[in-house]
């Protein structure tokens, strides 16, 4: 029989081979179905597409690795819920490439910072968090306010997204410039924005234009502020 | 040739071994060692006490971390793997590397300008924030053509042994190649926002992505950090001991079992997120099933001493070596402990988790490596043996209080932090604020990063001393044998 130990450590293919088969189960079983069963994104209502500022926000939450000392994924868990907010769903970052979950709590989780402080607060946080929260051990941010956030392919940025399934519309492509420089310019009508990007915050910015905290902030101000809780029950999220 | 083959006696060709790239790979695995045990203790120093980030974007925690876990892992780790397998393949095999010596060095430097422009990607400002696996998508691809030239070389060189059968070790580093190969691919599938920029998106989004990074993350571990030192140790400890491998029918079932099962763990870092239930169980279950091969690779490479326990007292490299199996063993039962859902409840996000993988990676990963090294310099430079046993045996206890400074603490802290944020008062609230549980860890980072103190001085030492080692007048062999001629210890 070839299918002998005896066998397959004297024949390098039948060793490569069934190397590969093995370790191939385990994967396959987990991962598939979870593109193929229906109920594993929840159907709740809210969760759209980044604006184009958030998007760049995001972009430097994720440059940064942010997601080192922060989570993004509040725990069925009653002191987390009671902590942070209503748990985490999946329908929440089903946007999100890549997720941002995290693995580690230096700082708290952020799943839902959204609309919890004043654009004012993160602004003086980030550049300097020891001002605020004493105890803090993050990292000093102020060179986001001193660095001009970079516009010019986020049509670009938004395209790539579409393509891997983020539902932008055409109409958001060739609005994305206008909708970035308007949700940072506080002077500008936010009707077409927020029509595009419901409950879209928007920030200050600078005469010159937008920098990467305005970016950063904006991204802040939406995390888990999509859904409306009020809207859903427990059978409806059912996975 | 025909006349070496009949001094041997055996009918084999005599086959003259390529130790130049084998040497390389050891100043490299020295080198980042170091490297990594320095930024991993201003990292710690950075979060005991964060003036160090020095409000400067490329030092910040966020930016040096990645650099610090990319060094110990894929830096120092990888060039260790480089090196021992590109070792023991030959050895086994009784063949020189396939493929030429320029294929092995295009590999190593290959590998090396990885490593580097890895690093500086990060510091600059570009990562993808998928954990371990950081680097953009160009650096991916480079990685991927060195990669599979690393397979070429060492596939090949089994294919072309002299030896009927495969030796065990290359088993492991089979597994280790292949499996790498299948999910670097696999988690890193990104569409670029344009060729000539580095910013990427990947394909997979939201939970769907999760799976697939921490089926990636888990698998990291277990197969570059746990399958490929396994390779390791199923050479040099029965090199060192001059003992047979403890039993064949249990790293038969060690193997098959250890590569099966480690696959699906992955969803143990996600217990009680939004993946499906379903998925956490399989995670979970198959994470305590893999308690059992785990501790059967442990069992047979702590019986292989058996009749040679007394060479722990005077091989310094071989203390190394068991150590690292002992705890391999704690580890990999601390594992399947804390991938219970109940148990991860209160472990997850707290610094008990960071604690378990630095009992894996110090206490593993790295002594494993050194057990290694001290085998293998004075072998490659053909010297007589170690220039002072007496610093090794320093080295050995300094890294070891170390890493007992390291796992302690953050096990207290871990432990204390899941237990803060679950307290509720006797009104029924929550009794702690989130700031009065960074407060409370702030002695025990300080010690965690006074054991990576301690574990870089213990590195420090090696290095001297296996630098002496190759220069010292004292421990020249004389120059009798013809070279090339694998000597003694090979």
């Amino acid at each position: 029989m070839w299918f002998r130990q005896e066998n397959i450590e004297k024949n390098t293919f039948l060793l490569v081979i069934l190397t590969i088969l093995t370790v191939a189960v385990g994967g396959i079983v987990e991962a598939v179905p979870l593109f193929t069963i229906e109920s594993t994104v929840e159907h709740v209502k809210g969760v759209r597409p980044y604006s184009p500022l958030e998007l760049r926000g995001r972009d430097i939450y994720v440059r940064e690795g942010c997601y080192l000392c922060h989570s993004q994924q509040i725990r069925a868990l009653r002191d987390e819920v009671e902590r942070y907010g209503h748990y985490s769903l999946a329908a929440e970052s089903m946007y999100d490439h890549p997720f941002q979950w995290g693995s580690k709590r230096i700082g708290p989780d952020l799943a839902r910072v959204g609309g919890k402080y004043s654009n004012a607060w993160h602004y003086a946080h980030l550049t300097y968090p020891q001002s605020l929260v004493p105890e803090s051990l993050m990292p000093r941010y102020a060179f986001l306010a001193q660095t001009p956030l970079r516009t010019d392919d986020i049509e670009a940025r938004m395209r790539v997204n579409r393509i891997i399934g983020v539902p932008y519309t055409d109409d958001d492509l060739a609005n994305a410039k206008a909708d970035l420089l308007a949700q940072a310019n506080p002077r500008a009508s936010a009707a077409t924005l927020v029509a595009r990007y419901p409950k879209a915050n928007t920030v200050p910015g600078a005469p010159s234009g937008p920098t990467e905290m305005d970016a950063l902030v904006a991204y802040l101000q939406v995390l888990g502020t999509m859904v409306d809780f009020a809207d859903t029950s427990t059978e409806k999220l059912q996975q | 040739m025909a006349e070496a083959a009949a001094l041997h006696g055996t009918g084999y060709r005599e086959v003259v071994y390529n130790e130049a790239i084998v040497k390389k790979c050891v100043i490299a695995t020295m080198f980042w060692g170091i490297v990594a045990f320095t930024l991993g203790v201003y990292i710690a120093t950075e979060l005991a006490w964060p003036q160090f980030n020095l409000g400067l974007s490329f030092i910040n925690f966020g930016r040096l971390r990645p650099v610090h876990t990319s060094a110990a892992i894929f830096a120092f780790g990888g060039s260790a793997l480089l090196g021992t397998s590109f070792y023991v393949v030959q050895r086994t095999c009784r063949a020189r590397l396939f493929g030429g010596d320029a294929l092995a060095n295009f590999v190593f430097w290959g590998y090396q300008f990885f490593i580097v422009m890895a690093a500086l990607s990060y510091v600059m400002g570009f990562s993808q924030s998928q954990e371990y696996a950081e680097p953009e998508w160009h650096i991916d691809l480079w990685l991927t053509v060195v990669w599979v030239c690393y397979a070429v070389v060492f596939i090949g060189t089994v294919v072309k042994r002299q030896e009927p059968h495969i030796y065990v070790a290359n088993w492991f580093y089979i597994a280790f190649i292949l499996t790498v190969a299948i999910l670097h691919i696999g988690n890193n599938i990104a569409i670029p926002v344009s060729v000539f920029g580095a910013k990427s998106y990947p394909v997979a989004g939201g939970v769907q992505n999760a799976l697939i990074q921490w089926w990636y993350g888990h698998n990291a571990v277990g197969f570059f950090l746990t399958a490929g030192f396994l390779g390791m140790m199923y050479y040099f400890i029965p090199k060192a001991a001059n003992r047979p491998v403890y039993s064949y029918r249990l790293s038969v079932v060690h193997f098959w079992s250890l590569i099966f099962l480690y696959i699906w763990a992955g969803p143990h870092h996600l217990h009680w997120t939004a993946l499906p239930d379903w998925t956490q169980t399989l995670g979970m279950a198959f994470s305590i099933m893999l308690w059992m091969p785990s501790w059967g690779g442990m069992i047979n490479g702590l019986m292989t001493l058996s009749g040679a326990w007394d060479k722990l007292r005077t091989d310094p490299g071989l203390r190394f070596s068991v150590t690292a199996v002992g705890f391999y063993g704690m580890s990999t039962f601390e594992g399947p402990v804390m991938a219970i859902r109940d148990v991860n409840a209160l472990s997850h996000y707290t610094d008990w988790t960071v604690g378990h993988v630095h009992s894996g990676a110090l206490g593993w990963v790295a002594f494993i490596t050194f057990g290694a090294i001290y085998y293998l310099v004075p072998v490659l430079w053909k010297r007589t043996g170690l220039y002072s046993v007496k610093l090794a045996a320093w080295h050995y206890w300094i890294a070891t209080l170390g890493i007992v400074c390291y796992i302690s603490s953050m096990w207290v802290a871990g432990i204390m932090q899941g237990l803060m944020w679950r307290a509720y008062d006797k009104f029924g609230f929550l009794q702690y604020s989130f700031a009065e549980s960074v407060v409370a860890v702030h002695p025990y980072y300080v010690i965690r990063m006074l054991g990576g103190v301690l574990f870089l001085t213990g590195g420090l030492i090696m290095v001297y001393n296996l630098v002496r080692t190759v220069r010292s007048p004292e421990t020249a062999r004389p120059a009798i044998l013809p070279a090339g001629v694998a000597l003694a210890g090979e």
